[in-house]
């Protein structure tokens, strides 16, 4: 059963076990307007909590997705190589951007629920 | 005392006195001194006029320049070391360098308004990309030496910051390693020797050396290779024609510069320096990158791509702090590639290096030592304690060689050498040129085609090279067809007699390592300019040799260090800047190794004191400098800028004073006088360098005398840590504002409190149609103003961008867009403009205003109506089927008096930046591949 939180800069985790998958919102594509490049994290790296893990580019702005939580990029979204504008048509779903194992699950009990996330955007 | 019926300043300035009598009702003010009083604060006011020449009519000042300039000894050069004599293709030379059309144009930030240079910096990147073997080759650098040095810039952000050396193979030109230590010792980078070993990011092969030598860097590049060291080429693009392509030879990296592709050498500058690589490097890649995307109907267009790369957008993380580039030199060296084609090329690389050879063997013949077996154009030779000797010998037949040291002599032949010159130098040491050189390239010569992209076999007559020039520069909207309204550019008059010295033979044609007695006049001529500019500014030093803005940034960032390593503070690395900040600020901080550290605007757009102060505190004993550009970047005069550098001089900061907007102060008052410790000049605004359509620029700094020491100097001046390769940067571009210094005078003071008047009469004007953003004290503006049509989008769902777009259909280039808040627009009309014009675009934006209510009552629809189609092509307009809800006129002709102007037509409809990022075509594809696909 996966278990979806979400951070103040615009990030969702959906938790399985130890494995999280880590994209950005629909809030933040709209906000981005149309993505056309990201960076995507190696493999084995090791983040900690508010690491630079990916840069997600549009035509007019460069934003840093931060690592959520600590933990090690276990698989990046290389669908998003050739094809970028996935973040935008799917950022909850085939958008994503990387998995990661979590080294500390108590990290994610300072992260937002669907509720209090919708309640942040306002 | 002036000969002419008008006094220059009246030709530079718009407005005559009956206007500003308008513009003040307008405003509701009853004279400029009250205007100015109101607006500009007066703790800040200069008291007295500045201390300069009266100003001087236009043929006096060019009869003044040419005595002084005089004084210059033009010889024939054969110096070489990256600067090499020219002929420049008369074609070119009339209809693209001495052609406002071309020379007036901005940076090609709006696509639609811009397709003809656009088309061709595709085609210098295609030339280049050709030459190199590499794929993606951006739109020029700065200069040699600088490229080199972004290229190791390249080769550290790809190995993500964990390794610091590189190696060498093969000396650079002293100049370039000078650079590359001025830029690698902030940044703890080491510059190591020839040994590679796993903390080696780069391997930079100089292709040849600094004697003109091929070394046999195999070894070295295998080595580097299987290191995963990254390979720059440093080499001579007319060699690339008949040499191997860099990339065959291993190269990731290749930069060199342009400058012997038809650009005169002017004493140092300004040149192109071009830069490729190959693609997995290129979102590394600093500087403007052209692509090639599709307009709303499909149609091809060209426009900047990538621009995330960039300072104005990633600020400290950004690739380079690098903003401007040489576009117009880009230009012209590859109109002369095009002029000459690849066959021509060869010829002359060809007849160049068969001079070099038979120098080569008849020395050898007679017994004179040279250096290596394998040369493109210069041969050094070793002739024990007679350097000096033959060079003064040579001078007598008025011909220049290089003294390396005093045992050797260097000579490069250029294509203005001649059979005759080659006689002549060999006779100087006591040899025949041998009658039949053989070739002495390295490797195998260049095979297969290079070069067959048709723009580059399609214009050999005069007829087709004039009128392919004339059909670019028709495409684009520069100065001498409209006003080009853009904040925070200073887009003012480059008059013609400023520009005419800069074609001077003893101003093009000088090297920039001529001898000290060959170059008195330009010598005096800086000089003067130095001291006009020290008094202009306040301050104790001039130097001129950056060669950009952000490079004037950056040097006087490195004064700063300097100067507080030598009171034993090296440890002082923070940087403040206000949010408010251009994006080269953050970045040329993050190139002098300095922490960036924002400090908060507040609402109203000027600093947050208590912030500054909070954060100065905080960081007190490391606190290096404060950047702040005033008047802001929000075009306001703040009140407490004196404050604001005691602030910073109390925590033991320096303050650096970024001049983007000096336009608003000459003559009413002077950074030094402020409290700035240092400041740059952007000559390209605010003193009437023309932008080239995206460079030149030429950014010198001022200093107090505290940090003079620490200036740049230059290897061929005895001195170092130069910023530039050459040691007065772009020195033939100087006597533009040198003119325009002397036929002003003090009456500069005029320029500024006109320049102050348009923009506040343009905000008296659109005052009721937008709301303007920030306003300082009695809600006056300072040179320019921010429209905030933020609300247009929230009312009807136009965008900032449909309105610059629309405006091209009104004939006007688009004010700045997005900077320094996004979704407005800031407006600065500059002093040239004149009434009339500021009139015609008042009238446009609020027809514009006009437009989009009609859009929010719901008369268009939101995703068909002129704005959102904008800007309309003739075809568009001319086809047999209109469907949209609003007319053919409204669309071309939506100003009232449309029969009055002569109507602009965009080349293209609007260009889809989208996809242009998405599929990256930076170069045009070689015919092959053409037929490849057909296949």
């Amino acid at each position: 059963m996966a278990t979806t939180y979400y951070t103040e800069d615009h990030e969702w985790l959906r938790v399985e076990g130890d494995v999280a998958t880590v994209g950005i919102t629909d809030y933040a594509q709209e906000q981005l307007g149309d993505i056309v490049f990201i960076e995507l994290p190696e493999t084995g790296k090791s983040l900690s909590k508010g690491d630079t893990a990916v840069v997600v580019e549009s035509v007019k702005a460069a934003s840093d997705v931060y690592a959520p939580v600590n933990g090690e990029v276990t698989e990046a979204n290389e669908a998003l190589s050739s094809e970028p504008a996935l973040v935008n048509s799917a950022a909850a779903g085939d958008g994503w951007l990387w998995k990661m194992k979590l080294s500390d699950t108590s990290q994610l009990e300072g992260l937002m629920d669907e509720a209090a996330y919708n309640a942040h955007i306002g | 005392m002036t000969t002419a019926p008008f006094a220059f300043t009246d030709r530079h300035i718009g407005p005559g006195d009956d206007d500003v009598r308008a513009m003040l009702a307008r405003i509701g003010v009853a004279s400029v001194d009250e205007l100015i009083d109101q607006a500009v604060p007066k703790s800040i006011r200069l008291d007295r006029a500045l201390a300069l020449p009266a100003p001087a009519s236009e043929a006096e000042a060019l009869a003044e320049l040419s005595v002084t300039m005089s004084r210059n000894i033009v010889m024939k050069s054969f110096i070489g070391a990256g600067y090499h004599g020219v002929q420049v293709p008369p074609v070119i030379q009339r209809n693209m360098f001495e052609n406002p059309a071309w020379y007036t144009a901005y940076t090609p930030y709006q696509a639609e308004i811009s397709q003809g240079r656009l088309e061709m910096l595709f085609n210098f990147q295609t030339l280049v990309s050709e030459l190199t073997g590499l794929p993606v080759a951006s739109a020029s650098l700065l200069d040699e030496a600088t490229a080199a040095a972004e290229a190791v810039g390249i080769a550290m952000r790809h190995h993500r910051d964990k390794r610091n050396k590189i190696a060498l193979a093969g000396a650079p030109l002293p100049q370039t390693l000078d650079v590359l230590h001025t830029r690698a010792e902030p940044l703890d980078i080491v510059i190591d020797g020839d040994a590679i070993d796993d903390d080696t990011a780069a391997l930079l092969v100089s292709w040849p050396d600094a004697n003109g030598v091929y070394g046999d860097h195999k070894g070295a590049i295998e080595k580097a290779k299987a290191a995963g060291v990254l390979v720059i080429f440093v080499s001579d693009p007319l060699s690339l024609t008949v040499t191997s392509a860099p990339a065959s030879l291993g190269a990731d990296i290749a930069v060199g510069s342009m400058q012997r592709f038809g650009v005169p050498m002017g004493f140092g500058g300004p040149h192109a320096a071009y830069c490729a690589v190959s693609e997995k490097l290129t979102r590394l890649m600093p500087g403007r990158l052209v692509g090639q995307s599709v307009d709303a109907h499909g149609r091809p267009g060209f426009r900047l791509a990538l621009q995330t790369r960039e300072q104005h957008i990633r600020r400290d993380k950004a690739t380079s702090n690098i903003c401007t580039a040489q576009a117009l030199l880009a230009n012209m060296a590859t109109a002369y590639a095009i002029w000459h084609g690849p066959s021509g090329l060869k010829a002359i690389a060809t007849r160049i290096h068969r001079l070099a050879n038979g120098l080569a063997e008849g020395l050898t013949a007679a017994g004179v030592k040279v250096l290596g077996a394998s040369r493109f154009d210069t041969v050094t030779a070793e002739v024990k304690g007679k350097a000096a000797a033959i060079a003064a010998e040579a001078e007598k037949g008025g011909r220049l060689l290089r003294v390396i040291d005093a045992d050797h002599v260097g000579v490069a032949f250029d294509e203005t050498s001649t059979e005759a010159d080659l006689e002549a130098i060999a006779a100087l040491f006591g040899a025949k040129a041998a009658a039949a050189a053989s070739d002495s390239l390295p490797g195998k010569p260049r095979g297969g085609e290079f070069l067959t992209q048709p723009a580059f076999h399609e214009n050999r007559s005069e007829t087709d090279m004039m009128r392919y020039l004339r059909r670019l520069a028709d495409k684009d909207l520069a100065l001498d067809r409209a006003m080009i309204p853009l904040g925070s550019c200073t887009m003012k008059l480059n008059a013609a007699a400023e520009m005419m010295p800069v074609s001077w033979h003893n101003i093009a044609n000088l090297h920039p390592f001529a001898p000290k007695a060959h170059t008195l006049g330009f010598r005096d001529m800086i000089a003067e300019l130095e001291s006009w500019l020290a008094e202009i500014t306040g301050f104790d030093a001039v130097t001129l040799q950056p060669n950009a803005g952000s490079q004037g940034e950056y040097a006087g960032l490195l004064a700063i260090r300097g100067y507080h390593k030598s009171r034993g503070e090296g440890h002082r690395n923070i940087c403040l800047i206000p949010s408010s900040a251009h994006g080269t600020n953050p970045a040329s901080a993050a190139m002098a190794g300095m922490s960036v550290v924002v400090v908060r605007c507040t609402d109203d757009g000027n600093i947050d004191i208590d912030d500054l102060k909070a954060k100065a505190g905080q960081h007190g004993a490391n606190l290096a400098a404060l950047m702040f550009t005033y008047p802001s970047t929000h075009g306001v005069f703040e009140e407490g800028a004196k404050d604001i550098c005691a602030i910073v001089h109390e925590h033991g900061g320096q303050v650096y004073f970024d001049g983007a907007n000096l336009n608003a102060l000459v003559g009413l008052a002077r950074p030094g006088d402020i409290g700035a410790d240092v400041c740059h000049m952007n000559l390209h605004k605010t003193f009437c360098i023309p932008h080239g359509g995206g460079g030149p620029g030429v950014g010198p700094i001022g200093v107090k005398s505290h940090l003079a020491p620490h200036l740049p100097g230059h290897v061929a001046e005895g001195s170092a840590h130069a910023v530039s390769a050459a040691p007065f940067g772009s020195a033939s571009i100087l006597p533009i504002t040198w003119m325009y210094i002397r036929m002003m005078g003090p009456s500069l003071k005029k320029a500024t409190e006109i320049a102050i008047l348009s923009a506040n009469y343009l905000v008296a004007r659109l005052g009721n149609h937008f709301s303007v953003l920030y306003r300082g004290r009695g809600g006056r503006v300072a040179h320019e103003c921010i429209l905030d049509t933020r609300v247009l989008k929230d009312r009807s769902g136009i965008t900032v961008d449909d309105i610059a777009k629309r405006l091209i259909d009104y004939g006007f280039h688009a004010p700045t867009m997005s900077f320094p808040v996004a979704g407005t627009l800031m407006v600065e009309p500059t002093e040239s403009e004149p009434k009339a014009e500021v009139d015609r675009l008042c009238e446009a934006l609020i027809a514009i205003a006009d437009e989009a209510a009609r859009v929010e009552k719901g008369e268009w629809p939101a995703d068909d109506n002129p704005l959102v189609n904008a800007p309309h092509t003739a075809a568009e307009v001319l086809a047999g089927e209109w469907t949209h809800p609003y007319s053919r006129m409204e669309a071309a002709y939506p100003a009232e008096n449309a029969d009055s102007i002569v109507k602009y037509w965009p080349p293209v409809s609007r260009i889809d930046n989208v996809a242009g990022d998405r599929n990256l075509i930076c170069s045009c594809p070689p015919v092959s591949e053409y037929s490849d696909a057909a296949e």
